[in-house]
């Protein structure tokens, strides 16, 4: 059973990684000019909702499994993710909004986080592998 | 006009030149002739110092001079032997007086703008002296003063007071008038500056020549022969001139021709001298070189093309001088070393020489700066228009043109006032708690840059380009000290009455940062230009070469690009992503009953039809219109029909287009039609029963409408949307108006109006917001629409065609301003700023489609921006940082157009310089933007906490600077002394008042104004002007179009200026108050109002009477001047002491206390307790 919670995690982990690092590279391109904010923003937005998605049931899983060291590791950065989601203005398009974007750093500090989440998520991944192979092990 | 000018002075001053080679420097150069002179007879014998003097000397001289082509030259003078000392002695005078002058100075403290500008004068004046020297040197001795010569120069050195008793009497007015930069300019353009970079220009400079080296120069001098070379060439070039000045004139008279739009040619010229400079330099430093090869006498015939150059100089010079009020003195020196250097010039690209610069091209700035060091510190700085220009300077200036014996004592006597230590007077502290009358009876004015006058006058105007710092501060950790915020504020697409208008096939940019050649950059040689923003060199097409305004090839420094700071190219294909579209004009009207009650129809249907023709557009021009109620209504207007079609599209959730075309027409074609709807439209409506109103839909069909072209949408809603996509509910609780605490919604309620503006955006459709309501309509979301499409809002709270005579009338000027006034399509906007700066928020209504490029589908003339900006790298190696903003549009008729600004400014080191040269207003108005900012993302009073602390932490940081100062009182920078009063007064304005009974709506719109209006017009809505106009008088009046214009002085804003005898007018940018006292003189009321006495005013007075009488003929030509001046025309309102319109008025006296905010003095207190 506590194998298949790590397995999940895994692949839900792998998700997010690669969610992390797409959300890099977009906002790069913005930074570099090869997109406008516009199209930017649109394709962060639609992924907004899956990342939070896919983390907060890794949390909840973890609080389910009572794997309390990884939930409480966990919590901090779902309920960043969460916060983030609901304080959006109603004026604004999501959380990315194009029309802010380009100011008071915003491009920055929404590249700082992903790349805090991209460690993170990193680090998760190592963390549930470990665990799923001593889960496997334990089996 | 200007072209006359220009001429007669140098036809008075040609049969003057040959005598002033000779005796021309008796006035202006007396000593040095005489110096010369003594050091030749003292000093004859030859020393080995020779080599050493031009390694120590040069260099350092070169620092502070014109450079790049002169470098190189001067080094390699020692190799080539025998011709150096021609170079060597004028460079070694020049550097030796100077170096003595930053001395004294600066352990002195005081003030010594002419030290620096010094080099460049005495260089100038150095062909003179040899001139001089050959011929006559020892009659100039004798008639000058240096009888005593030498021993009393030497004399001087010793006084500290030598810097500035040398200063006058060489100093060159022309050149650089009390510029306490001289040097910045040229520095800048020096990009080999770098090669010296081993020997330190300034501090060096003070230890490594001592007084001797003057004396061994001369030595040199004597035994080489360097004079007869050198000088026959300048003879040459002399003779030249002379014969060249009929050429000139017409020469001169092209220029107006080719710019186009009458650019003065004083301004050109003006403007050329810079690169004047740097070819005259180049040019002295060849001949030099060539001369040993002994065939300077085929110089001039070897370079036929040379010819003309000369004599565009000379046009230059004595047009320059024409300019100031010493044209002649003056003008023969500068003559003389054009005359003698130039023809060289062509000569110098095929030198070797330039190779070396390039390769030590890294660090341009950096040489400049130490010179920039001392002069600024000394110099009376600018900043106050009250002190013209520097003391020192004026003193030499006056004593000028005295007996020379009298001159140098008297320049003693000015260089020992120049002694105190004098503090640049936008640092002298200002007790704010003791100055009751900060205000100054004059407009404040925008600081000037400290830079050098050349520099100053080809700066950009502050009215289109202004920096909230007019000195940059070098490090991010000094602007931080400082507390001052750093931005631009921008009026990019001013209405200009002259701008020079560029054809060329070719537009010279940058290729690495895409700058446009401006005045700034720097020319390598003839063939390559350094750009100022990225350092990159770039190499000069060959069109560029070939000048059109003198006709004459090879002198890019001398194209209108790198003359005037604001220029306008017309771009050519490659600007173009599709054909430039035509203008089209789609106009959205509301017809709910709302709005037909309202009668908005009528005044925008007659002002269309008066101003169809005035349009701005061409052949091509499109109209179309669209009505809204519950549905949607479109007009077929196709050329042809016998009258307009209403097609009435009543599914609103998935609005269409009836017909795909013909709903937008050729103006032109189907102008009857036209004609005939507008005429017909504010009947069609009147018994209409429908009050809802689906402006989103209808947004979204004018959107399908215009996608395939792009232009300009205006939308008239006279209420809440409350239908269809869009629709938004009353947010306003009117309970709240007053609150003091909390102020909600003042952001967007649904993202609806924003996501519509940014797919209008990018369709290059604008749209823009006329808003006349009576109730809540939520203007918070609806200003989206045009916020992000960079259109414009306007507000007619109450609106009524008869209850509110006043808005209507508003309404209709505005319309006219509106729909005639110019307009750009499909623009684009780029700021570029020097590397290490970075822009990190705009501020205005635009998008910003990527780091640093604004979308604007439309841009208007009375739109202003705003940016904010951090210093990323330390900018330790400028001195000077330019920002340059590019707007490229399609005009009205088709043509794709580049608008380019650009912006030099000063970097300083020091804390008290950042303060020194900060610009309160501009500084004032990009807070009011970031307030607004804050307001929207966070919450009102957190930006009214902010704006306080702004005003708490810059003075704090200020005393901290100045400790001597007492620490009791409240001390500020005579620069930031109206900073707490424009901080108290944008904390009562609308946007930012709490306690004071405020509608959403007001107080939303304020707030987009602060974000869209340019800097003029945002500082009258900040804190508005008072006038006393009772008893207007001629004094200080001036004259606008053969009208006297009295001037009468800005009272401060507070109850105890209105007496009650008086009458007062209130400038508040869009309205005017006259405030009528009940005793008013009734001579007033009679001669200006028009009535017998006060009790007959009537409440409701909306303009002056045209009565024959000096009173009202004086208040309202101070009027009518007063509204010139702004674009949109603002409402004149007469306010009697009892009437209850009373209130409107003394909101805006900002200095008195109110039931909820501090008076000035409390605020200041609250200040001071805070610190």
């Amino acid at each position: 059973m506590e194998s298949v919670v790590f397995i999940f995690s895994l692949i839900d982990c792998c998700a997010l990684i690669f969610l992390s690092v797409y959300f890099i590279i977009t906002l790069s391109d913005l930074e570099c000019d090869y997109i406008n904010a516009r199209s930017c923003c649109s394709k962060l937005n639609k992924w907004v909702v899956p990342e939070l998605i896919g983390h907060t049931i890794v949390t909840v899983l973890m609080l389910i499994s009572l794997h309390w060291f990884i939930f409480l590791l966990n919590l901090p950065v779902a309920t960043w993710n969460i916060y983030r989601f609901i304080m959006v203005p109603s004026g604004n398009m999501g959380v990315f909004d194009p029309t802010e974007i380009h100011n008071r750093g915003q491009l920055k500090s929404h590249m700082k986080e992903a790349m805090i989440k991209l460690g993170f998520h990193l680090l998760c991944f190592f963390m549930y592998l470990y665990s799923m192979i001593l889960a496997l092990i334990n089996d | 006009m200007s072209a006359p000018a220009g001429t007669s002075p140098r036809s008075a001053a040609a049969p003057a030149r040959p005598p002033p080679c000779q005796n021309g420097p008796v006035q202006n150069q007396m000593q040095f002739p005489s110096g010369y002179g003594l050091h030749l007879e003292n000093y004859s014998a030859p020393s080995g110092h020779y080599p050493q003097v031009p390694r120590e000397a040069i260099p350092m001289q070169l620092d502070n001079q014109y450079g790049a082509d002169y470098h190189p030259t001067c080094y390699s003078v020692p190799v080539q032997g025998v011709m150096t000392p021609s170079v060597g002695p004028s460079m070694l005078n020049t550097q030796q007086l100077y170096s003595r002058a930053p001395h004294p100075v600066e352990s002195a403290g005081g003030l010594l703008q002419g030290g620096i500008s010094s080099t460049s004068h005495l260089h100038t004046s150095t062909p003179q002296s040899y001139s001089a020297l050959r011929s006559h040197y020892s009659s100039s001795a004798n008639s000058s003063v240096a009888s005593q010569g030498f021993p009393l120069y030497s004399g001087h050195y010793g006084m500290p007071a030598a810097s500035s008793a040398v200063y006058p009497n060489l100093s060159y007015p022309s050149v650089s008038v009390g510029s306490p930069y001289g040097q910045v300019f040229t520095s800048q353009s020096l990009p080999a500056v770098g090669q010296f970079e081993e020997t330190n220009a300034f501090s060096d400079q003070s230890t490594t020549v001592p007084h001797t080296l003057q004396q061994q120069v001369p030595l040199r001098y004597n035994s080489t022969s360097w004079s007869t070379s050198d000088f026959q060439s300048a003879q040459d070039n002399f003779s030249r001139n002379h014969t060249g000045s009929p050429a000139r004139a017409s020469n001169k008279i092209n220029t107006v021709g080719i710019v186009g739009s009458s650019h003065p040619v004083s301004q050109t010229v003006q403007f050329t001298k810079p690169g004047v400079e740097t070819s005259v330099v180049s040019s002295v430093v060849t001949s030099s070189v060539r001369t040993p090869a002994a065939d300077h006498l085929n110089e001039p015939a070897s370079v036929p093309s040379v010819t003309q150059p000369p004599e565009s100089l000379l046009q230059e010079a004595i047009d320059s001088s024409s300019t100031t009020s010493s044209a002649s003195p003056v003008l023969n020196n500068y003559d003389a070393l054009e005359g003698g250097g130039y023809p060289e010039t062509n000569s110098s690209t095929s030198s070797p020489a330039p190779t070396p610069q390039v390769s030590r091209t890294p660090k341009p700035f950096g040489y400049g700066y130490p010179t920039l060091q001392p002069g600024y510190q000394n110099a009376a700085p600018p900043t106050s228009a009250m002190q013209p220009s520097n003391p020192g300077h004026h003193t030499g200036f006056q004593q000028y043109p005295q007996y020379p014996g009298v001159n140098q004592l008297s320049s003693t006597l000015g260089g020992l006032s120049l002694q105190q230590p004098q503090q640049p007077e936008s640092l002298r502290p200002v007790n704010l708690t003791q100055d009751r009358n900060i205000l100054p009876g004059s407009p404040v004015l925008a600081p000037v840059p400290n830079l050098n006058s050349d520099l100053k006058k080809l700066n950009c105007s502050p009215d289109s380009f202004r920096c909230t710092l007019t000195n940059i501060p070098q490090t991010q950790a000094l602007l931080n000290k400082a507390k001052l915020p750093l931005g631009l504020l921008l009026h990019p697409f001013r209405d200009l009455t002259q701008l020079p208008v560029i054809t060329s096939s070719t537009i010279v940019r940058c290729r690495s940062c895409r700058t446009y050649i401006n005045p700034f950059v720097s020319f390598i040689d003839q063939r390559r230009w350094k750009c100022n923003l990225c350092y990159r060199v770039n190499d000069v097409p060959e069109e560029f070469m070939y000048n059109p305004l003198t006709r004459s090839y090879g002198e890019p420094h001398k194209r209108p690009e790198v003359q005037n700071s604001t220029v306008e190219f017309i771009a050519s294909s490659d600007y173009m992503l599709r054909p430039p579209q035509p203008a089209v004009y789609l106009f959205v009207l509301d017809v709910s009953h709302n709005a037909v009650e309202a009668g908005y129809l009528t005044i925008v249907c007659q002002s269309l039809l008066e101003n169809l023709d005035k349009l701005p557009g061409d052949s091509r021009t499109r109209i179309g219109f669209i009505t809204f109620d519950s549905t949607v209504q479109f007009y077929n207007l196709q050329e042809g029909l016998s009258q307009p079609q209403m097609l009435i599209v009543s599914d609103i959730d998935d609005v269409f287009l009836p017909t795909p075309d013909s709903l937008l027409v050729n103006l032109h074609e189907s102008k009857e039609l036209i004609k005939d709807l507008l005429s017909a439209l504010p009947n069609m409506f009147t018994n209409t029963r429908e009050t809802h109103s689906a402006l989103g839909p209808a947004l979204q069909a004018a959107f399908k409408l215009m996608s395939p072209t792009g232009g300009r949408v205006s939308v008239f809603q006279s209420q809440l949307p409350s239908l269809g996509a869009g629709l938004l509910h009353s947010r306003e609780d009117p309970n709240q108006r007053s609150s003091t605490k909390v102020v909600q919604h003042l952001g967007p309620a649904t993202d609806f109006y924003k996501k519509l503006a940014l797919d209008c955006s990018g369709q290059q459709t604008a749209v823009d917001l006329f808003l006349l309501s009576s109730q809540y309509s939520d203007l918070a979301s609806l200003a989206c629409i045009s916020k992000y499409s960079a259109g414009c809002i306007y507000y007619y709270p109450s609106f009524h065609h008869s209850h509110n005579p006043a808005q209507a009338e508003k309404l209709q000027k505005d319309l006219k301003r509106y729909l005639t006034r110019k307009i750009g399509f499909e623009a684009v906007m780029r700021i570029r700023c020097t590397k290490g700066l970075s822009i990190h928020t705009f501020h205005g209504n635009f998008f910003v489609r990527s780091t640093d490029l604004l979308s604007l589908a439309n841009v208007n003339p009375d739109a202003g921006f705003a940016v904010q900006m951090s210093i990323e790298e330390s900018l330790t190696d400028m001195s000077l940082v330019c920002f340059q903003t590019a707007l490229l549009y399609t005009s009205s008729k088709g043509e794709r157009r580049i608008r380019v600004h650009t912006l030099c400014l000063p970097v300083v080191t020091s804390l008290a310089d950042v303060y020194a040269g900060a610009d309160v207003q501009a500084a004032l108005c990009l807070l009011a933007n970031m307030a607004v900012d804050r307001s929207v993302s966070s919450s009102l009073s957190d930006a009214r906490d902010a704006l306080v602390n702004a005003v708490v932490d810059s003075l704090s940081a200020y005393m901290s600077t100045a400790s001597n100062l007492q620490q009791s009182t409240l001390i500020a920078p005579n620069s930031l002394r109206l900073f707490p009063l424009y901080v108290l007064a944008l904390l009562k304005q609308k946007a930012f008042r709490t306690g004071t009974s405020t509608r959403l709506d007001d107080r939303v719109y304020a707030m987009c104004q602060i974000k869209s209006q340019p800097l003029v017009h945002l500082m009258k809505m900040i804190h508005p002007n008072l006038y006393r106009i009772d008893r207007l008088t001629d004094e200080g009046a001036i004259h606008v179009n053969d009208r006297v214009v009295p001037q009468p002085p800005l009272q401060k804003l507070s109850a105890e200026k209105l007496t009650r005898d008086g009458a007062f007018l209130m400038d508040c940018g869009s309205i005017f108050y006259i405030w009528i006292g009940k005793s008013c003189d009734n001579s007033f009321i009679k001669d200006v109002l028009g009535y017998p006495n006060y009790a007959s005013v009537p409440q409701k007075l909306t303009q002056l009477p045209e009565l024959d009488t000096l009173s009202s003929e004086r208040a309202r030509s101070f009027i009518s001047w007063l509204r010139d001046s702004r674009p949109l025309n603002p409402v004149l309102q007469v306010v009697k002491d009892e009437s209850p319109a009373k209130m409107d008025f003394f909101q805006h006296l900002i200095e008195d206390r109110t039931e909820a905010a501090f008076s000035y003095y409390e605020f200041l207190l609250h200040i001071q307790q805070q610190i």
